[in-house]
C-alpha cells in the first residue's frame, strides 16, 4: 500500500498554533470558551489546543472528552457495534463557545452525531469545528471553522492522523488502498 | 401364505439357538427350520427373504408402552402406536391402563383388546389398574379384567402411596397368578420434582426428584412383596439404589423382576441441559453413577427386561415450559439401536440383548410369546445390527415425535417385522 | 473484544471477558444517566417487549427506563400466570409479540428456563430478567457492578451469600459471575436452603452465619419467602431470623468495611435488623441506579450482536 506524508510533526505543530489563534481571533479570546474533543485522537488535538490557549491567554478553558458511539447513524446497518466509551463534560455548555475538535473531516457524519449529543448537554450559543484534515467527500451539509489542511482525495484513499500519544510520532498520511 | 428366511444368523435365546440358518413359517406358525432350500426357491407361494448378514430373532416384547387409547388419541391410537412398535421391531407390545376412562374393568380391557384386533398389527396385552381409576383406593375390577385378558396390574404413573392398599392388591392378585407391577415412587419425596436432584437441577433451578423417592418405594414394594408372596415387577430401574435393592432380594428368593428402559441406559440428566423438555421423564434421567449401577445390573441380570416405557405426547404439549410439559418420550423405534450399543459397549452380549427384549420380558408377564420355537407363533424380526442410521423423528410411525435421540447416529436397522406370519413392517 | 451473544439468559454461559465487557459499557451507560438529558439516540427504532409473568414494578420499571433512556419503543406486556396457564401458551405470546416488532424481548417468568424456549423458538433478543429459581442476569450483572465500584476489584474479594440459596435465582447468577470474576464464594444459610450439590462449583457451604461470614468484604443478603415456612424449610421466621438475620454484633466477625448488599425489597428485622438496613441503604440505591446502567450495557451489546447481517 502506498503511503504518502501529508503533514509531518513540524507541521502538525505550526498548524495547532495557527488553529489556536484563529479561535481566539474569532472569539475574542477565551472567556467563554470550551474544547470538546471527538474520541480518540480528537481528543489529544484537543489537549494540544487547550494547552496553546493557556500559553497565550493565561486562561485554561475548560475541556471535554465524547464518545458519538450511541449518536451514530448506521448503528442499524452495522453487524458488530462499536465498544462504548465514556463521553465526560464535566461542565456546563450553556450559552458557551464550543469548539469541537476531531482530527479528520470526511463525510460530516460524526459532527452531525458530535452536535446532537453536545446538544443533549445543554444550549450552547454557538458550535465551531477544528479539524486537522478536511479530506472532502461531505454528505452532510456540515463545514469545518478551523482546518488544518485541505486536501483532495478518492474515496479508496485511507487519511491517517498519528499523534505521539496513541502512535508514538506525529504525522498525517494518506494511504493508496 | 408362506415365508422362506433364508441364510440369516438365528439367535433365540429361549431355545439357546445361535446359528446361521434357514426358516420356514406357514399358516402363521414357524413350521420348520429346513437345512437345504432348493424346494422353497422355486414355489411360487413361498415369499423367500434373504437373510444373509442379517439376525434373526423372536420378534421384540415391550411389556411398557402407552398407547394413549382411549381418551389421547393426538398423542397415539392403538393402530400408530402398533405401527410404531412394528417399525421397531416389536411383536408384542404390553399397554399400561392410564387411558382415559383409565383400564380399571373388564369393558375397557374388551374395547383395547376389540381395537387391537381390528386395526392394530401387532400382539398387544393391556395391564389392569391396581385400584379404581388408579386413585390409589380401592381395587379395580382386577379379576374380571383378567378374565378379558389383563396379563398385569399397575397404577403406572400414579404409585399407590398406601401400603396397606399394595398389600391387598398383592395379596388379591395371587389368585391369578399375574404380577403387580410397580412404578416405584414416593410422591410425596418426589413433590413438585420435574428432573433428577443433583448438581445439573441446582444449577438449572429446576425441582429435583431424588433418588431416594424411587428407593425407598423398591423397599416397601419388595418387604411387601415378601410379606404376600406376590409377583413384584419394579418398572423402569433409574437408581443405583433400586438396583442394589433388587439384586439384594432376588437373591434371597423374593419374587421380583424388573425392566429397565433404553432411555435410562444410555443417558444421564446432562441431557436436561438447556431444557430439552424431551428429556423430561419419570422417572428421571439420573446420574452418571446410577447409570453405572444400571449397566452392571443389566449385565449380572439383576435387570431382566428392557422395555421402552413409550410415551407419546405431542408437539405442543412439549414446546412449553418445562415445569409444565408432560413426563415421557417414545421409545419403540429407538430400543433397537440404543439395545445394540450395550453389545457394541461390551456390557451385553448380543444373545443376552435379545434375551431382554423377547423372552426374559415375555417370561415376567406369561405371555408366551417372545421365541421362535417350532409350532410356535411366527412372530420375527429380522435386522441388520451394524447398518448405520441416523434417527430422524419425522420418519416416525408414532404420532408423537418427542424423542431426545433424534439426529442421532447409531447402528441397527429393523428389515422386516413378522407377526402371526404376516410380514406388518419392511424397510 | 466483540459481543457475540443475541440472548442473555444467564451468568452461567457467559466469560469472565463478556461479563467485564457489560461492566465497562455500564459505566459508560452511567455517565448518560448523569446527564440533564438522560436518552441517547442508540436503539432508535428498535422494540423492546417487556413480557412479565410476575408482578415486578421494581425490575420491570428499571428496564423500562434503561430502554427509554437508549430510545427504544417500549411495550409492556403484565400478565399472570395463573391466567395464562389456562389460556395462551408462552410461545404463542411471545410469537405475538414478535410479529408486531419485538426485537428484543425481556422476560420475566415464574419457570425456571421459560426464556431458553423463546430463545430456541423465536428470532427476537432475549433477555432473562428472572427465571424460576434459575438465573436474574441483570440483577448479579449490577451487584458485580456495584461490588466492582466500591471495593474497585472483584478479583480475591471474599463473598458470602445468605439465605435461601435452593429458590433464589439472585444467587445462582451471583455465584457464577462472582466464580468467575475470581472472588471467593461462600453460601450460608439453613440445611434444608443450601442444596449440597452446589459443592461440585467448588464453593464452601456453611450452616452457622458467623462461620461464613468470618473476614468477609461483601455479604449479599438473600430475601426470604414467608411461604418458605410451610414447606419444612425452617420452622418459624422468628427462628429462621435468629440465626440466619444479620445483625450488628453478627457483623462484627466481617471484615472493618464490609459492604452489605439486600436485593430488595427487605423484610426488616427478618434478613436485616433494622440498624444495618439503613447502613446498607445507600448500597441499595446505588444498585438501583446502577441496574439502569447494566441493562443500558445489557440491550446495547445484545442489540449489536442480535442483528442479522
Amino acid at each position: 500500500m502506498a503511503e504518502n506524508v501529508l503533514m509531518d510533526s513540524e507541521t502538525i505543530k505550526r498548524t495547532i498554533v495557527r488553529i489556536t489563534s484563529e479561535i481566539l481571533e474569532k472569539n475574542k479570546g477565551a472567556k467563554e470558551l470550551v474544547v470538546i474533543g471527538i474520541r480518540t485522537r480528537g481528543v489529544h488535538i484537543a489537549e494540544r489546543i487547550v494547552n496553546r490557549i493557556e500559553k497565550l491567554e493565561g486562561i485554561k478553558p475548560p475541556m471535554g472528552t465524547l464518545d458519538i458511539t450511541l449518536y451514530r447513524d448506521d448503528l442499524r446497518r452495522k453487524t458488530e457495534w462499536p465498544k462504548v466509551e465514556k463521553t465526560e463534560i464535566p461542565f456546563s455548555v450553556e450559552d458557551k463557545e464550543v469548539v469541537l475538535v476531531d482530527d479528520v473531516i470526511y463525510t460530516g457524519r460524526t459532527t452531525r452525531a458530535a452536535l446532537e449529543e453536545i446538544m443533549d448537554f445543554g444550549r450552547p450559543s454557538s458550535i465551531q469545528l477544528a479539524a486537522m484534515v478536511d479530506r472532502g467527500h461531505r454528505e452532510l451539509p456540515i463545514q469545518a471553522d478551523y482546518v488544518g489542511i485541505k486536501v483532495n482525495t478518492l474515496s479508496t484513499e485511507e487519511v491517517r492522523v498519528h499523534l505521539k500519544e496513541t502512535d508514538g510520532k506525529d504525522e498525517v498520511i494518506v494511504l493508496k488502498g | 401364505m408362506s415365508i422362506l428366511i433364508k441364510g440369516g444368523r438365528i439367535i433365540d435365546p429361549s431355545q439357546g439357538i445361535d446359528e446361521t440358518g434357514n426358516i420356514f413359517i406357514e399358516n402363521g406358525e414357524i413350521k420348520s427350520y429346513p437345512k437345504t432350500t432348493k424346494k422353497f426357491d422355486k414355489d411360487p407361494d413361498v415369499t423367500v427373504i434373504n437373510a444373509k448378514g442379517k439376525i434373526v430373532s423372536p420378534g421384540f416384547v415391550d411389556i411398557h408402552v402407552h398407547l394413549r387409547e382411549p381418551g389421547f388419541e393426538h398423542k397415539e391410537t392403538i393402530r400408530s402406536g402398533c405401527e410404531s412398535a412394528a417399525a421397531g421391531g416389536f411383536t408384542s407390545i404390553v399397554c399400561m391402563p392410564n387411558t382415559n376412562p383409565v383400564n380399571d374393568n373388564a369393558s375397557v380391557t374388551e374395547y383395547i383388546l376389540l381395537k387391537a384386533r381390528t386395526e392394530g398389527i401387532v400382539n398387544v396385552f393391556p395391564i389392569g389398574a391396581i385400584t379404581k381409576g388408579e386413585m390409589g383406593e380401592g381395587l379395580a375390577q382386577i379379576g374380571e379384567m383378567y378374565e378379558a385378558g389383563c396379563v398385569g396390574v399397575s397404577d403406572d404413573g400414579m404409585p399407590v402411596m398406601n401400603a396397606k392398599v399394595m398389600r391387598h392388591a398383592m395379596e388379591y392378585v395371587r389368585a391369578f397368578d399375574i404380577p403387580v407391577i410397580s412404578h416405584a415412587e414416593d410422591k410425596n419425596l418426589s413433590g413438585t420434582g420435574v428432573m433428577n436432584e443433583g448438581y445439573v437441577s441446582t444449577k438449572l433451578g429446576l425441582t429435583g426428584i431424588p433418588c431416594a423417592s424411587e428407593d425407598v418405594m423398591v423397599s416397601r414394594d419388595i418387604t411387601v412383596a415378601e410379606l404376600t408372596g406376590a409377583r413384584l415387577h419394579i418398572c423402569h430401574v433409574s437408581t443405583a439404589g433400586s438396583v442394589r435393592l433388587i439384586r439384594a432380594a432376588k437373591k434371597r428368593g423374593v419374587k421380583v423382576t424388573a425392566e429397565v428402559t433404553p432411555h435410562h441406559f444410555t443417558l444421564t440428566d446432562e441431557a436436561v441441559n438447556e431444557y430439552d423438555t424431551n428429556a423430561k421423564m419419570n422417572p428421571p434421567l439420573r446420574g452418571k453413577k446410577d447409570r453405572e449401577a444400571i449397566l452392571v445390573g443389566l449385565k449380572d441380570g439383576t435387570l431382566d427386561a428392557i422395555a421402552t416405557d413409550h410415551a407419546p405426547h405431542s408437539e405442543d404439549e412439549k414446546k412449553v415450559e418445562f415445569d409444565i410439559a408432560p413426563f415421557g418420550i417414545v421409545g419403540l423405534e429407538t430400543a433397537l439401536p440404543l439395545s445394540l450399543k450395550l453389545v457394541e459397549d461390551g456390557v451385553l452380549t448380543i444373545n443376552q440383548m435379545i434375551s431382554k427384549l423377547t423372552n426374559a420380558p415375555s417370561e415376567i408377564l406369561n405371555l408366551g410369546k417372545g421365541t421362535i420355537k417350532v409350532g410356535s407363533a411366527a412372530d420375527v424380526v429380522i435386522f441388520d445390527p451394524g447398518k448405520e442410521l441416523t434417527v430422524d423423528r419425522e420418519k416416525f410411525h408414532s404420532k408423537s415425535k418427542n424423542s431426545p435421540f433424534d439426529g442421532w447416529k447409531l447402528k441397527g436397522k429393523v428389515n422386516y417385522t413378522i407377526v402371526n406370519g404376516e410380514i406388518v413392517y419392511s424397510s | 473484544m466483540k459481543f457475540q451473544r443475541k440472548h442473555i439468559l444467564g451468568l452461567e454461559e457467559l466469560t469472565a471477558e463478556e461479563i467485564t465487557l457489560v461492566l465497562d459499557t455500564a459505566e459508560s451507560m452511567k455517565e448518560v444517566s448523569e446527564r440533564d438529558v438522560k436518552k441517547v439516540p442508540a436503539l432508535r427504532g428498535v422494540t423492546v417487549c417487556n413480557l412479565f409473568y410476575e408482578p415486578s414494578t421494581r425490575t420491570r420499571s428499571s428496564f423500562e427506563i434503561a430502554e427509554k433512556r437508549l430510545s427504544a419503543d417500549v411495550l409492556n406486556f403484565t400478565l399472570s400466570h395463573s391466567s395464562v396457564s389456562k389460556g395462551e401458551t408462552l410461545l404463542d405470546t411471545a410469537r405475538n409479540l414478535e410479529a408486531m416488532g419485538a426485537g428484543v424481548i425481556v422476560i420475566r417468568h415464574p419457570m425456571s428456563g421459560a426464556p431458553w424456549l423463546l430463545a430456541k423458538e423465536l428470532n427476537s433478543s432475549i433477555i432473562n430478567a428472572g427465571d424460576g429459581s434459575h438465573e436474574h442476569p441483570s440483577q448479579a450483572l449490577l451487584d458485580l457492578f456495584t461490588i466492582r465500584e466500591i471495593k474497585g476489584k472483584i478479583k480475591g474479594l471474599r463473598v458470602v451469600i445468605v439465605g435461601d440459596i435452593l429458590h433464589s435465582r439472585v444467587a445462582r447468577s451471583n455465584i457464577w459471575g462472582l466464580l468467575k470474576l475470581g472472588a471467593k464464594v461462600r453460601l450460608v444459610g439453613p440445611p434444608t436452603l443450601i442444596p449440597k450439590y452446589i459443592e461440585n462449583a467448588k464453593i464452601r457451604t456453611f450452616y452457622n452465619l458467623d462461620e461464613a461470614i468470618e473476614g468477609a468484604d461483601v455479604i449479599i443478603m438473600l430475601r426470604i419467602q414467608m411461604e418458605r415456612q410451610e414447606s419444612e424449610y425452617f420452622p418459624s421466621l422468628r427462628e429462621y431470623s435468629r440465626f440466619y438475620g444479620l445483625t450488628r454484633e453478627k457483623l462484627r466477625g466481617a471484615s472493618e468495611d464490609v459492604t452489605v448488599m439486600h436485593p430488595g425489597p427487605i423484610n426488616r428485622g427478618i434478613e436485616l435488623s433494622s440498624d444495618i438496613a439503613d447502613d446498607a441503604g445507600s448500597v441499595i440505591l446505588d444498585q438501583v441506579s446502577n441496574g439502569i446502567a447494566v441493562r443500558m450495557a445489557m440491550f446495547y451489546l445484545v442489540a449489536s450482536a442480535g442483528r442479522d447481517a
